[in-house]
């Protein structure tokens, strides 16, 4: 009865050829082992927590920008806003993470403000940066964001948009830019990081998802695509019995 | 205690496309090779699978499969006028990290340059003159001619089964290619991909105008392929998620998917991830190479010796490496002299959207090099005379796919958010299309990579500072081109068009390509060029600097075909001539 | 804060499996060397033991990673217990150096060891027992070319009272009967596959203690948590479609335009058949292909509509990335899945786990792409992976018994979680 051990491929050869002396450090070193590979092994994504608390925003940045949200995507006749979106959340879980934290950027000072064209210039990474503009936007508002009207919450989103509303330390622009930048991919990414729940930002422009093969329609000029969205986790048609 | 290993006969700084084709050649001859990459290993079924490769979040915005800034970054200035400040988020130019570099997340867009392109200097001062062709203008003839590259060129197409239409075969046009390419001896190795509608609107247009469409090379294979290493390739799917995405089922050439299968398999080549050069290290008269001082993943500094180094680290570490080491004298853009780091260029880009009231385009299929383009205003091809500038780009309809966060162009005067901007893009997104122009940039004397005074990366060595601005030669021509683009976005029956000029100084904030070039250009002349024309520097030869860093002027295609060529022409050069006088050079100064 | 819907709670389900991520330990194994050519200046004995050594697979089992050539050590998981291979260098003390060509004909015929053991049939002595005393006796000559290692493998993890060698007596008696009369024929496909190939081994189905059903032989077999199909001629679950030329280039290159060899099966095409000679893959074949199947038939009644229809929505939305709309794929790329017997295997194992932890396609000179199938354990249920694999099984002509996803619930514990690799890059 032999048997073969399945994860016999290695990672890993010291090679006698490469090093006469043991590398004294451990780098990972290949010779002639082929292309490792590593069953039931992947680099996919961690869904996110999807209960419904806020782990980064206090309640009072939390209603900035649920309101805030729900007038950069408004719900209407189109179709669900960011708010039913559950754009809030993702913006949440965003800056709770690694992008709140800037942990791929370069942080290191001294920190001038740059010109336009040299981008973000600022010491805080995202999740500082939202918590210190939208304390100096509550102020600015008046009371809070949150409080003022719809048409008055539009009026001071264009403000900030144009940069004409002066904030005490942060750069309205380029705030309101990163804002809005994350509200669309809260938005339009894949549900697992939170928003675009139900796909509806997919399912309001026809944008077929986390699809990999369209051979079959590539051809088929002016047809509409036959299949509704799929997300990496999948869809309601994945599992028996279940509607879309 | 730095630890020094014993020497090995070749030392390959950085593994992504190019370090693997000059890997796979010299270890192919019989030569002990050892590649040294800063970043990990990874490969298709476990990095970049079909299970969860459709991430525009992860991929695109997050940046997943690129250079990590808090590691390494560099620091920009348009001008000598202006204090550089770091890139702290990436945003123009998208580098590539570990194994197989930005051949894994590029689009497979492979061209050859124009015949006209590599002496670009002596061509336009002999047709425009020196009002064309000013003092401040630093292109130079690049040392190799287009010949010189044409078997090189076929062999990197066929490396990676690229999917096209020959238009110029021996001397004689063919119906359906190019008109204007250089000749080729041979069809490309696979035909062109499938055409959906959108890019056959745009060509029934061109060629109305009077144009020549023909169908984008592209390093998305048409079907499954094996190439002439053996290594085989999927078919492509159009998946949609190709420029910035790793490929999921081996249709996108990259080093996993072209070479890595049979050089891993070598018992005289080694691969030595997370291993970072230092700096490379010069011989006590300077005349020469001995190695590197790398850092391995403990952080602890080794000391790798080497008969013969190439650098194939990306242009900006290429460069970057050159001046930590003192390798080839800086360049000083007050002096004019020195030659590391001149010539510094990039890509200057321009659109105009296409919205259609009732043709269904479903944009979202996609590949990475699928479109109708063409080249009637790239480089030299059409009269410059009256337009008050030189070279030129392709125009053409791409459809790479319509990843929403990303792609969601609007009517002129839309806003960017509220009930207005969600009515027009759920109107607009299906019926979409947009023409591309994809510009030269000419060199000049003030843009230029240095090392940046005070900004440091995590191992302590100074960031490389990138001065660069757009010259008036790239407005003029990126608005002529980006004109010829709206007639035929007119002539295509659209409800309306929105042209995306290319507008003020150089902005490193919004995506543009990752085309960055020169910095340690080839050239007849050690006064005025890094590496002469087999990418050996004239320093120590037993140093090749490999890579787009050899340009002396970007031309208006996409730099990886050249390249690939390139990278083959410098080990045809080292197999045949420079392993039987070593230490010699292989061209005289 | 308003209430939250959760996802589908399966597909939560499916992402909380590993919501620690695990660090890829880069210091790995090194792996196994071989398959080791024929030393040179050899006479025709040790090049005739070399050939034999290649079809027996020796260095499959007896060189270890990170050791050298048939010094053994591979740690061979039995469902009794985990059996170490053994040192077969010429080493007098802990391997094989001070045995006769005797003491190696009674190893090979008798599953006796020099000192009179008995040897478990972890090393298929009922198998080698077919071969004729000149093959054993240039095995043994072959053998004595290796390099002489000393290296004691680790001691059996066997279970009181299988690690009483004595009991082995008791199986045999049930179970083995040596050869007595060896020949090298009645063909040479049948001589290999019987004897040195072994390949009954894994491919022929076993009793609960472990001995061949010799009614059913060839007829697929379980082993290790995965299903070796059927190497017979049924058309469906078999080789009964395919011809010999096919078999011959499977077994030297990898793959044919019907099936990828992977998992455990890749040992055996890198160390074994991929160097054997045309003639030898081509009688195999010929064996194989006209092996009568014996398996009684296994009703397929058409699988429950909707868990067709959930596997088609997986299917399309995942596995045509590589595998198409059609199945169709790409043949000698990606395995076409009409008509293919891995597929339609009536043990649904192998399926399964292909599904759950990917595959990788072995690399072999002649086509050394190993492409690979990526994992899906880590984001589909088990119901899902039920009826994708279902939907498979009963697409495209293809028939065979659905899955349930109580079958993949209990393979998925013995494979263990999927492992998170984090992103690679610096």
């Amino acid at each position: 009865m032999p048997h073969y051990q399945v994860d016999r491929r290695s990672l890993l050869v010291f090679s006698a050829a490469a090093c006469a002396a043991p590398l004294a450090s451990a780098a990972a070193q290949f010779t002639g082992a082929g292309v490792i590979w590593q069953a039931n092994q992947a680099a996919y994504p961690t869904a996110v927590d999807l209960s419904a608390h806020y782990l980064f925003f206090t309640p009072a940045e939390a209603a900035f920008v649920e309101a805030a949200c729900a007038r950069l995507i408004p719900s209407d006749a189109t179709g669900p806003g960011a708010l039913q979106a559950g754009v809030p959340l993702f913006l949440d879980r965003q800056m709770a993470g690694d992008y709140g934290k800037g942990s791929r950027w370069y942080m290191q000072g001294p920190w001038p403000k740059g010109l336009p064209t040299q981008s973000y210039q600022s010491r805080y990474p995202p999740a500082e940066l939202y918590r210190v503009a939208i304390g100096e936007i509550d102020r600015a508002a008046g009371a809070s964001f949150a409080g003022l009207s719809s048409a008055d919450q539009d009026a001071f989103l264009k403000r900030l948009e144009a940069g004409t509303v002066q904030l005490a330390t942060v750069d309205a622009k380029a705030f309101f830019a990163l804002l809005l930048q994350n509200v669309m991919e809260g938005f339009f990414s894949d549900p697992l990081y939170g928003g675009n729940r139900g796909m509806s930002g997919w399912r309001m422009i026809g944008f077929p998802g986390a699809r990999y093969d369209y051979r079959p329609y590539l051809l088929r000029y002016g047809q509409p695509f036959p299949l509704p969205p799929t997300a990496i986790a999948g869809r309601a048609e994945w599992t028996r019995g279940g509607r879309p | 205690m730095t630890q020094t290993l014993p020497s090995v006969e070749v030392l390959v700084i950085g593994f992504g496309w190019t370090g693997a084709i000059i890997a796979q050649e010299l270890a192919e001859a019989g030569l002990e090779v050892l590649a040294l990459e800063r970043g990990q290993w990874r490969d298709t079924p476990t990095d970049f699978a079909t299970t969860f490769a459709q991430d525009e979040l992860r991929y695109y915005w997050r940046h997943d499969l690129f250079e990590r800034l808090n590691h390494d970054s560099l620091t920009f200035r348009n001008n000598a006028s202006q204090t550089a400040l770091p890139m702290r988020r990436l945003g123009s130019f998208l580098p590539g990290s570990s194994v197989g570099g930005g051949g894994v997340h590029w689009n497979g867009q492979v061209w050859r340059f124009l015949p006209s392109d590599f002496v670009a200097r002596s061509h336009n001062l002999a047709r425009y003159g020196k009002a064309y062709v000013p003092d401040d203008m630093t292109i130079q003839d690049w040392g190799v001619i287009y010949d010189e590259l044409e078997p090189h060129y076929d062999k990197f197409e066929y490396l990676c089964g690229v999917s096209g239409k020959a238009g110029n075969l021996k001397g004689v046009i063919q119906p359906g290619g190019d008109p204007f390419e250089g000749p080729r001896a041979r069809e490309y190795p696979n035909p062109p991909l499938d055409m959906p509608y959108a890019p056959t609107l745009f060509a029934k247009a061109a060629a109305g105008l009077g144009r020549h469409p023909f169908p984008h090379p592209a390093a998305n294979a048409s079907r499954a392929y094996t190439n002439p290493l053996g290594v085989q390739l999927g078919q492509c799917t159009y998946c949609g998620f190709c420029e910035k995405f790793g490929c999921g089922n081996y249709s996108k050439a990259s080093a996993q998917t072209t070479i890595l299968p049979v050089l891993m398999r070598k018992k005289n080549f080694t691969l030595r991830t997370e291993s970072e050069v230092l700096r490379i290290e010069k011989a006590a008269d300077g005349r020469s190479v001995t190695g590197v001082t790398y850092v391995d993943a403990q952080g602890q500094e080794v000391v790798q010796p080497a008969e013969l180094v190439i650098l194939t680290a990306f242009p900006l570490q290429n460069v970057r490496l050159m001046l930590v080491s003192g390798i080839g004298a800086p360049y000083d853009p007050a002096t004019g002299k020195g030659v590391v780091g001149k010539n510094y260029t990039y890509q200057m880009m321009s659109s105009v959207n296409v919205f259609f009231e009732d043709k269904l385009l479903n944009p979202f299929m996609g590949a990475g090099a699928l479109g109708m383009m063409l080249n009637d205003f790239n480089g030299d091809n059409f009269d410059h005379s009256g337009l008050g500038f030189i070279g030129g780009g392709y125009v053409g309809l791409m459809q790479t796919g319509a990843r929403p966060i990303e792609t969601h162009p609007t009517p002129e005067g839309t806003p960017a958010w509220g009930s207005e901007w969600k009515k027009a893009i759920a109107r607009d997104y299906l019926k979409t299309a947009t023409i591309s122009t994809h510009g030269a940039v000419m060199a000049r004397r003030g843009s230029y990579l240095d090392l940046d005074p005070t900004y440091k990366d995590v191992l302590g060595r100074p960031l490389l500072r990138m001065t660069f601005d757009f010259s008036d030669n790239e407005h003029r021509m990126s608005d002529y081109l980006t004109d010829r683009a709206a007639e035929i976005a007119r002539a295509m029956g659209p409800r309306e068009i929105k042209l995306n000029r290319r507008k003020g100084p150089y902005d490193i904030t919004p995506y543009q390509t990752t085309h960055n070039t020169g910095g340690a250009i080839m050239g007849t002349d050690p006064a005025s060029s890094a590496v002469n024309t087999y990418l050996q520097s004239w320093d120590a030869p037993n140093l090749f600097v490999i890579g787009g860093s050899a340009f002396p002027q970007n031309p208006g295609y996409n730099p990886m075909g050249t390249v690939g060529a390139l990278a083959y022409r410098t080990a045809e050069a080292i197999k045949t001539r420079y392993l039987k006088a070593t230490r010699q050079p292989l061209a005289p100064a | 804060m308003r209430r939250l819907p959760a996802l589908a709670a399966p597909v939560a389900a499916a992402f909380a499996l590993a919501a620690a991520p695990a660090v890829l330990d880069a210091q790995q194994m090194p792996p196994a060397p071989g398959p080791s050519p024929p030393p040179a200046r050899a006479d025709a004995q040790v090049l005739l033991g070399h050939h034999l050594a290649v079809l027996g697979d020796c260095e499959g089992c007896h060189n270890r990673h990170g050791g050298q050539p048939m010094a053994g050590g591979v740690p061979l998981p039995t469902p009794f217990g985990t059996i170490y291979s053994a040192n077969i260098t010429p080493d007098r003390t802990t391997g094989i150096g001070a045995w006769t060509q005797d003491d190696f004909w009674n190893a090979m015929h008798r599953g006796v060891r020099a000192d009179g053991a008995k040897l478990y049939p972890a090393f298929p002595y009922p198998y080698f027992t077919h071969i004729t005393r000149a093959e054993s006796d240039a095995l043994y000559a072959y053998l004595k070319t290796f390099p002489a290692v000393s290296y004691r493998p680790p001691p059996n993890k066997l279970p009181f009272p299988l690690n009483i060698r004595a009991l082995v007596a008791f199986w045999n008696l049930l179970y083995f009967k040596p050869d007595k009369a060896p020949t090298t024929g009645p063909t040479a496909g049948e001589h290999i596959v019987r004897g040195l190939g072994h390949c009954g081994g894994c491919h022929t189905p076993k009793t609960f203690l472990g001995g061949d059903k010799t009614d059913h032989e060839l007829e697929g077999g379980k082993i290790d948590n995965w299903f070796a199909p059927a190497l017979t001629a049924d058309a469906r679950t078999g080789l009964g479609a395919w011809s010999t030329a096919e078999v011959a280039e499977f077994l030297k290159t990898g793959r044919n335009a019907k099936a990828n060899g992977s998992a455990s099966m890749a040992e055996v095409i890198r160390f074994s058949t991929s160097q054997m000679t045309d003639d030898d893959r081509a009688a195999i074949g010929d064996y194989l292909r006209a092996h009568p199947s014996h398996a009684a038939p296994v009703a397929t009644p058409k699988p429950d509509p909707r868990t067709m229809a959930a596997g088609e929505a997986i299917y399309v939305d995942q596995c045509a990335a590589c595998h198409a709309v059609d199945g169709k794929a790409a043949p000698t790329y990606f395995p076409p899945l009409p008509g293919a017997a891995v597929t339609q295997s009536i043990d649904p194992t192998t399926v399964i786990r292909f599904i759950l932890s990917g595959t990788q396609t072995v690399a072999t000179d002649a086509r050394p792409t190993p492409l690979s199938m990526p994992s899906f354990g880590w984001k589909l249920s088990d119901d899902q992976v039920a009826a994708v694999a279902t939907y498979v099984r009963n697409s495209w002509g293809n028939a065979a018994p659905a899955v349930t996803a109580s079958q993949v619930r209990s393979l998925r514990r013995k494979i263990g979680k999927p492992v998170q690799k984090p992103s690679a890059s610096i």
